[in-house]
Formats: C-alpha cells, sequence, structure tokens
C-alpha cells in the first residue's frame, strides 16, 4: 500500500517512518479479528468452545505455513504460483514411497526433498534464467500437478504408516494440534528472519528497488533463489501436513490453494508489488481467514457467501487505510 | 505473534468457562446434515428437497443442507468440522472423496454423530452405511442400453465424464465396460473429462465431434457433462446424427429432448434419495436402527434398505425419461 500511488512516502527499508503506517495496519487487522471473534461468539453458541476453536485452526494452518514463505518473496517482488501443485506432487511422492515400504521418516525426507527442488526448479528459472516469476511458476503449476495426475490418474495412494498421521492429527498438549505448534513456531522464525536479520533487510532492499540493491552489494540472485526454495520447502511441509491429515493422496489435493495463500498475504499487508509488508501482518491475516470461514460455518452460510465476504474483506482492509490517507492528508 | 497467542490463549480459557453451558442448551429436534458436493447443483438442491420432505414426515427433525463451494474433499473436510461444531446428531454426505473425509468423519462419530454417506460413498471406515442410489451395475448397464437401443445396427460412442478421480463416474464406466459383450457393434471410441463444468464439457464434446466425424452417440453420466454434450450437439447442427445421453436432470434436459440432440437419458429420483437419506440418518441417529451386513432399515415410503458386507445398499433402479414424461418430470427437479 506504500506503492507507486504514493510516490514520497517511503517505505520500511529500516525502521523509518512508515513503520508507524504499517503498524496502524495491522491494528486495524488484528481489530477486525477481534470484531469477528466476538462477533462469532455472540452469533453461535457453538463458537467458544475449545474443541471447536481447535479443529478451526486447521482451516487455515497449513496455508498459513506456506504464506509466511510466500510473504517474503512477494515482498522481494516475485511470486510462486505453483505451491499447491508442490503440494500435489509431494504428496504424491510421498504416496509412491509408501507403496515401496517407506516409514515415517523417509516420508518426512521425502516430502521435504521433493519441496526443496520444486522450489529450486522455479528459482532456476527465475534467477537463472531472467524468467518472469509469474510466468514461470503459472507453467510450475500445470507442469507439478500435471506430473501427479500422470502418475495417480483416478487412483489414490492411501497406508500411509500410523506414526504419520500425527503430523496432521495428532496434539502436542490437549487442544493444541501438532499443526498449531509448527504454524507458531514457523511465525516466529519468519518473522525473525524477516525482521530482525541482514537477510530480511536485503530482501526489502531488493523488493524496493533490485537494481539499487544489486549496486548495494547484495547478490540479487541468490537471496531470490533462497526464497524460492523457501517457498517450496514450506510447501513440502504443508504437503507432509496436509498428507497426515486427509490419510490419502489424490492428484487433485490442495486444489486451488494458491490463491487462498495468496489472499492471506495480501490481506497481512503485504504489498503485492513487493518492499513492504509484515510476518505479524500475515499472522492476524490467517487467524482473520480461519475465523471468518469457521464462523460462517457455523452457522451454515454457504460457502459461496464465506467468498464474497472473505472478497469484501480484502479490499475493505485495503481500501481502508488509503481512503484514510486520502481524508487525513 | 504474542498478541495472537493471548487472543487464542484467551479463548481457550473462555471456552472452557462457556463449555458447559454449550452442551446443556441441546436441542429437541433432531439435527440432520445433508453435506453436498458442492452447493447450487440442481441434483443436491432437489436432494435437499427430499430431505426436507422425510423431516416433515418425520416431524422432530432439522436439517441443515451444506456443503462447500467447489467440489474439493479440503472443502468438505472444513465443512463437517463445523458441523461437529454444533453437534449435530447426523452427517449425512455424498463425498468429493472416497479416503480423504475419513479422518474427519472418524472424529465426527468418536464424538457421537451418526454418519452416513449417500450417492458418492466414503470408505467404510468412515461411515456406518453407504446408501447408492443404485446398484452400479445396473448404470452402468442403463447409460449404454440408452445408447445402443438407438442404434440397433451398431456405431461409435463417447464418454464425457466428470473429473478423473470422480469415484461415481469411474464405477459406472468400469461396469458398463464389463457389459460391453451384450451390445455387438457397439464401440467406444473415447473418454473424455469436462471436470463437471459447463464450458469445459461442451468443449470437450465438440472436439470428440472434431475427433471422430462418423460418433453416434455422446453418453455423458454426469448432469453437469449431458447438458453441455447437447448444447454442443445442438450448436454443431448435429441434432439426429450425434444422440447425447447418460445420466441428467429432467428440467435442464427438457429442452434437449425437445430439439432432439437427446432422445432419452435415466436418472434416480433425486428426491427419493435425499428423502431416504435423511430417513436414513433420523433411523440410525435416534437408535431405532442399527447399521451392520445384512441390515434391514426403514426408508419410509421408499421401503426398506437391506446392507451388503460393506455397509452398503441400493434404493432403486435408475429411470427412464424421454419424450413421453419429460413434461410431467422437469418441473419437479
Amino acid at each position: 500500500m506504500t506503492d507507486a500511488a504514493s510516490p514520497r512516502h517511503v517505505p520500511n527499508r529500516l525502521q523509518s517512518p512508515a513503520a508507524r503506517l504499517l503498524k496502524s495496519w495491522e491494528v486495524l487487522l488484528l481489530a477486525v479479528a477481534v470484531a469477528i471473534f466476538i462477533a462469532n461468539s455472540l452469533a453461535s453458541p457453538y463458537f467458544l468452545n475449545a474443541w471447536n476453536l481447535s479443529d478451526a485452526t486447521f482451516n487455515f494452518t497449513e496455508k498459513a505455513m506456506i504464506a509466511f514463505a510466500m510473504a517474503l518473496l512477494i515482498i522481494s517482488g516475485e511470486i510462486d504460483l505453483s505451491v499447491a501443485s508442490i503440494i500435489a506432487l509431494a504428496s504424491t511422492a510421498m504416496g509412491a514411497a509408501v507403496q515401496m515400504g517407506a516409514g515415517t521418516p523417509e516420508l518426512v525426507v521425502i516430502g521435504i526433498v521433493t519441496g526443496l527442488l520444486c522450489g529450486a526448479f522455479n528459482g532456476v528459472l527465475v534467477t537463472g534464467l531472467g524468467l518472469p516469476s509469474i510466468v514461470v511458476t503459472i507453467g510450475t503449476m500445470s507442469l507439478f500437478r500435471g506430473i501427479s495426475y500422470i502418475v495417480l490418474g483416478d487412483q489414490a495412494y492411501r497406508g500411509y504408516p500410523s506414526g504419520f498421521s500425527y503430523f496432521g492429527q495428532g496434539y502436542v498438549w490437549w487442544v493444541i494440534s501438532f499443526e498449531f505448534v509448527l504454524f507458531a513456531v514457523l511465525a516466529v522464525i519468519y518473522g525473525v528472519l524477516l525482521h530482525k536479520t541482514n537477510f530480511g533487510r536485503m530482501v526489502y532492499a531488493i523488493g524496493n528497488n533490485a537494481t539499487g540493491a544489486a549496486f548495494s552489494g547484495i547478490k540479487v540472485a541468490r537471496v531470490k533463489f533462497i526464497l524460492f526454495l523457501l517457498t517450496g520447502l514450506m510447501s513440502g511441509i504443508a504437503a507432509i501436513c496436509l498428507t497426515s491429515r486427509l490419510g490419502s493422496t489424490r492428484p487433485s489435493i490442495a486444489f486451488g490453494w494458491e490463491l487462498e495463500v495468496v489472499t492471506m498475504v495480501v490481506l497481512g499487508g503485504v504489498s503485492i508489488l513487493g518492499g513492504s509488508g509484515t510476518i505479524p501482518g500475515v499472522v492476524i491475516a490467517a487467524f482473520v481467514m480461519g475465523l471468518v470461514t469457521f464462523g460462517l460455518g457455523l452457522l451454515n452460510v454457504p460457502g459461496i457467501v464465506m467468498s464474497i465476504f472473505i472478497g469484501l474483506l480484502l479490499i475493505g482492509v485495503i481500501a481502508l487505510p488509503r481512503l484514510w490517507q486520502k481524508w487525513r492528508p | 505473534m504474542s498478541i495472537t497467542r493471548r487472543l487464542f490463549g484467551g479463548a481457550a480459557l473462555a471456552a472452557m468457562m462457556v463449555a458447559g453451558g454449550g452442551a446443556a442448551q441441546a436441542q429437541d429436534n433432531v439435527r440432520i446434515a445433508l453435506v453436498v458436493k458442492a452447493l447450487g447443483i440442481g441434483f443436491f438442491e432437489a436432494a435437499a428437497k427430499g430431505a426436507e420432505e422425510a423431516a416433515a414426515e418425520l416431524g422432530n427433525v432439522e436439517i441443515i443442507y451444506t456443503g462447500p463451494t467447489d467440489t474439493t474433499a479440503e472443502g468438505q473436510i472444513e465443512v463437517i468440522n463445523s458441523l461437529i461444531a454444533q453437534q449435530v446428531d447426523a452427517i449425512a454426505v455424498s463425498a468429493n472423496d472416497t479416503d480423504a473425509l475419513v479422518p474427519v468423519l472418524k472424529k465426527a462419530m468418536d464424538r457421537g454423530i451418526t454418519v452416513i454417506s449417500w450417492d458418492s460413498g466414503v470408505a467404510p471406515e468412515g461411515r456406518e452405511l453407504h446408501l447408492n442410489p443404485s446398484s452400479n451395475a445396473l448404470i452402468g448397464n442403463m447409460i449404454i442400453k440408452l445408447a445402443a437401443d438407438e442404434l440397433p445396427d451398431g456405431g461409435q460412442v463417447a464418454l464425457l465424464s466428470a473429473t478423473t478421480t470422480s469415484t461415481n463416474q469411474n464405477t459406472w464406466i468400469e461396469e458398463m465396460n464389463k457389459v460391453m459383450g451384450d451390445y455387438p457393434g457397439i464401440e467406444v471410441v473415447a473418454t473424455v473429462y469436462g471436470d463437471d463444468l459447463a464450458d469445459k464439457s461442451y468443449r470437450e464434446a465438440t472436439g470428440l465431434m472434431q475427433t471422430y466425424p462418423d460418433l453416434d452417440a455422446i453418453i455423458a453420466p454426469t448432469s453437469v457433462g449431458i447438458v453441455a454434450a447437447a448444447r454442443a450437439v445442438e450448436d454443431a447442427g448435429k441434432v439426429g446424427e450425434v444422440n447425447v445421453t447418460g445420466l441428467g436432470l429432467p428440467s435442464e434436459m427438457a429442452g434437449a429432448i425437445e430439439s432432439g440432440a437427446s432422445k432419452s437419458f435415466a436418472i434416480w429420483n433425486p428426491i427419493d434419495l435425499g428423502y431416504s437419506a435423511a430417513y436414513l440418518a433420523y433411523e440410525l441417529a435416534t437408535d431405532a436402527a442399527e447399521a451392520g451386513p445384512g441390515a434391514e432399515i426403514n426408508m419410509g415410503r421408499m421401503g426398506t434398505l437391506t446392507l451388503d458386507d460393506n455397509g452398503e445398499g441400493a434404493m432403486a433402479d435408475p429411470f427412464v425419461y424421454d419424450a413421453s414424461n419429460i413434461e410431467e418430470f422437469k418441473s419437479i427437479f
């Protein structure tokens, strides 16, 4: 939101004045989250129940894991639309390994390695050949899922070892699921990576001005390659969780998730044009989307109405700060 | 993160206080959730009508008609999670995926909810019984018979199915292939997939007519595909040359029957199906019946359902619609 239309505005490369604006963004989003939470509690007697809220977290934890890496990628000015297809391919690879007798540790390694390989493939095409990431990843979106369809057709892989179900169905303590803990840990890791390390500052610098960053001695291609690798890695991890949760693999797994992940990132205040955004914003956005879908679900609101609501929320949250700026210069 | 953690921690705390109250306000009505593959599909709207009919007959039943926006397993899992949260009494689901729904449905059963599948089934460990609208063998035979009856001298037919992963369609096509020997001279030249999307089905049907100029019939065992195929035949000016048949809804197919693009098609009655699903869910949820191999369960005006060793039962034979009865049924569903 700090981009082209307001050229005099300085994005938060270092803790610049922009930090205040971004903070207000998160405050706004948090207010929305709290409002939704309260509205849900009033609207449905079933909302305030620990197990139900725990179940609700599954609506967004896997997508949010990818959203963290995607946020960094989008801040750097690139995008990866192949993430859902990476899930499909990683899940298919794990399923194939199960048929050959692989155990839980091997499956985890296979899921992660498949994700990394896909990310590396995207990264090489974008940074090595200098192709636009949106084109490359639209291509690999079809490619990766296409491979799954060729391998599986209308079949499904089943028979995952019982220990494997822990990742998507296990609970660490009481209602706190393994997925939720992983989501929280990854949120902290990505928050630190983006906001407290040199690497994070390089990501902002590249997003604001890639040429300038290169002249400042930042290895732009290498940073971007690492970001694609991270996005692939997170997709692999999400594939492990989702496959474990579903207990089976079909080539249509996670269909359409790339747009939900991007929606989450943009709702979190990350500029789609690159250069600004925060991890706390994305975390709150994940909760907002999770709470909205679950709350409306409890009221048995049809899914299409939910989509409309999410769309309006996205437009509203993005438009509000800009309107604010206009009215109070 | 600290903010969100506090938010969630607070929620959990509040939940503990409210949990008792939430459980106490159980309602008198038996709440049966009819979960469909996706909302906005005529077939399922008709099934919901049938379920409401059963509810009216049974008296103290509330039907919750719900489903995801897209035909995805992940979407259905989210819907089922919210139904578990509402502590409904029964879930009757037409599944987008045989296996992927099993863990969440197991969770539902663990929490005391009756789970049955209907139309498109769930693996046995994820439900108490499965209600088939008809038997797969009968449907497989019916779709090829409808095409063959119009082709006494034999000919080329092609299949326009839903998605490559659609449990229903794949089973029927498999059963159809088993009885192809009974229809000498009929050759299946291709199977294409329209993904149950009107525009893609239309393109695939048009493609079939271009690839196989001598094509005599398109069999679409999906209510979306058959309408799109009929329109494609009309638009290509091939009415009379290519007969569209398969499974469709009378209301959507009335035009195709009138134009001659389709001579006949079959479908069970989705109203009966929704009625039976709701009735069965009620019988199980109120412990009036118990599911198990060989069990016979009351379905009201549809008679009784007999379960096989897999816990599956067939409701009735598919019904053929043509120019003689389309007028009567097109206003029903």
